[in-house]
């Protein structure tokens, strides 16, 4: 790895103007995706690391009806958040489910926005053919044997790498909005417009622009009568990514559902609204064979390699038993 | 007390480095431990090569395995993820540092009374991990303390020793 300049700025604007004039620089939060892929695996390799966890972006606020979270706030302190565990049960359900204590209490959520896929040979500097890393060289994950922790919705042949976030998944559900700042200035960007589909460009992941830095997040609470829930489907108990996970979100007045949203996670190369299972939801009587429909709606069309073949079924399922349970049919 | 006054100063807003040496004062234990480090070594490096204390573990080192735990400010976390420099003027507290006036922590001697493992690689790591633990008020329950011990991997197998020993610990300090 080269040698890297390292700074520490003390004030937003200083760092966002640090990162912006360098195309070399990157940012430095948690650094548990970025030391990661710098000093491990070579995948990253900046000339100047701006380090911006002296930057007055921690902590959490809230009013009656949204939470907002600085960008540097851990993933450990938004878990331990009483208004997080009072209106928005399934963001601390979801936390609390993602990697270990030790990493939630380093990594920020604006990091954990912006975490790079878990694709393995993404992660591999030997692999020569990755469309995500080098443009226009290929995907070995796509005929690769090891292709299971990956995406089966807005996948395609040029990238089927999965964005790992548990986090984003109720987030996104939620219509979070991200606030982001620019030399330009600030600006907010809804959660759901906030990822780019890797398409022609799986090296693209988000409308940022080069030295644009989220400054925080903000989250609409939920009404206390709302029923929501956070599913994690994995191969271990702990400390494993998901295989597939649902964040539900319910209103049912007299067996009929009045309002849904639905975010899926280990599915999608970002994280996944569920607009097609919200619309066949909607309006429909609270039973197991609305939630099916609204499964196969959502489902109806992924791209699947032989090591995910099993994924389809496996996010139907346990999208009907997380709307199951949501509603209270289900323990 | 740290170098950290070097960016407060009036109108500075860049901690003055050069491209990879980088001069750094760290608080280890309770000692003040000044380096002059290469700024891409990690905390992990830093504590094992630099100030000599080997007791936090190399396991892995891509933050799956848990051995090199250890609490920066009070929290746990990975020492092989995390720079030395972002550790100025910050309290790294390791293996080293749990005893007290010569007295092993009650940790310790549980998990000695408990064999809470066999090759011992990943004790240091699992006892940093389980102080941590403790102070976070997790080991409500046996289920409890597996889960948030989730971080901390032991290729031997002792989990259910390791178990023993924090929940003994867990009731004292409760009881």
């Amino acid at each position: 790895m080269r040698p890297f300049e390292y700074l520490r700025p003390d004030d937003v604007g200083a760092a966002v103007a640090l990162v912006s004039a360098d195309p070399a620089a990157q940012y430095l939060a948690g650094g548990t995706t970025q030391v990661d892929l710098m000093l491990k695996d070579g995948i990253l390799d900046p000339e100047r690391l701006v380090d911006i966890t002296r930057l007055p972006l921690h902590g959490i606020t809230a009013d009656d009806r949204t939470l907002r979270v600085g960008a540097l706030t851990t993933m450990e302190e938004l878990a331990a958040d009483p208004t997080v565990a009072r209106r928005l049960p399934l963001v601390r359900t979801a936390l609390l489910a993602g990697a270990s204590a030790q990493l939630r209490n380093m990594a920020t959520i604006g990091g954990n926005l912006l975490q790079r896929t878990r694709c393995r040979y993404f992660r591999d500097p030997t692999v020569p053919d990755c469309n995500k890393r080098r443009p226009s060289s290929g995907c070995a994950a796509i005929t690769g044997a090891a292709a299971r922790m990956h995406a089966i919705l807005g996948a395609g042949e040029t990238c089927i790498a999965l964005h790992a976030s548990d986090l984003c998944v109720p987030l996104v559900a939620l219509d979070a909005v991200v606030e982001v700042r620019g030399v330009d200035g600030g600006r907010r960007i809804p959660l759901t417009e906030f990822y780019v589909l890797p398409g022609e460009r799986p090296d693209v992941e988000t409308v940022l622009r080069h030295g644009d830095l989220v400054t925080g997040v903000e989250v609409p609470l939920l009404p206390s009568t709302a029923r929501s829930l956070y599913l994690k489907v994995r191969d271990r108990a702990s400390y494993e990514f998901a295989l597939v996970s649902v964040a539900a979100v319910l209103t049912v007045e007299d067996g009929t559902i009045t309002e849904a949203r639905v975010g899926l996670g280990g599915v999608g190369t970002v994280p996944w609204r569920a607009r097609a299972a919200e619309a066949v939801l909607t309006g429909a009587a609270a039973t197991t064979a609305t939630y099916r429909w609204a499964a196969e709606a959502e489902i109806h069309d992924p791209f699947t390699v032989p090591g995910t073949a099993f994924k389809p079924e496996l996010a139907r399922r346990t999208m009907v038993r997380a709307l199951e349970t949501v509603v209270g049919d289900r323990p | 007390m740290s170098r950290d006054d070097g960016h407060r100063g009036a109108g500075r807003t860049v901690t003055p480095t050069g491209a990879t040496g980088i001069d750094l004062t760290l608080t280890v234990n309770g000692a003040l431990r000044d380096l002059r480090i290469d700024n891409r070594v990690t905390l992990l490096d830093a504590l094992r090569d630099e100030v000599g204390l080997t007791g936090t573990k190399k396991g892995c080192d891509q933050g799956a395995c848990g051995a090199c735990t250890v609490l920066v400010d009070d929290r746990r976390v990975l020492a092989c993820l995390t720079l030395a420099a972002q550790c100025e003027g910050r309290r790294v507290t390791t293996i080293e540092g749990l005893a007290e006036d010569g007295r092993r922590h009650p940790l310790q001697d549980a998990f000695l009374r408990h064999d809470g493992f066999q090759c011992g690689y990943c004790t240091p790591g699992q006892i940093m991990s389980a102080v941590a633990l403790l102070r976070e008020g997790r080991a409500g329950s046996d289920e409890e303390i597996r889960e948030f011990m989730s971080g901390n991997i032991c290729r031997c197998g002792a989990y259910p020793n390791i178990l023993a020993a924090i929940r003994e610990v867990a009731r004292e300090a409760v009881g």
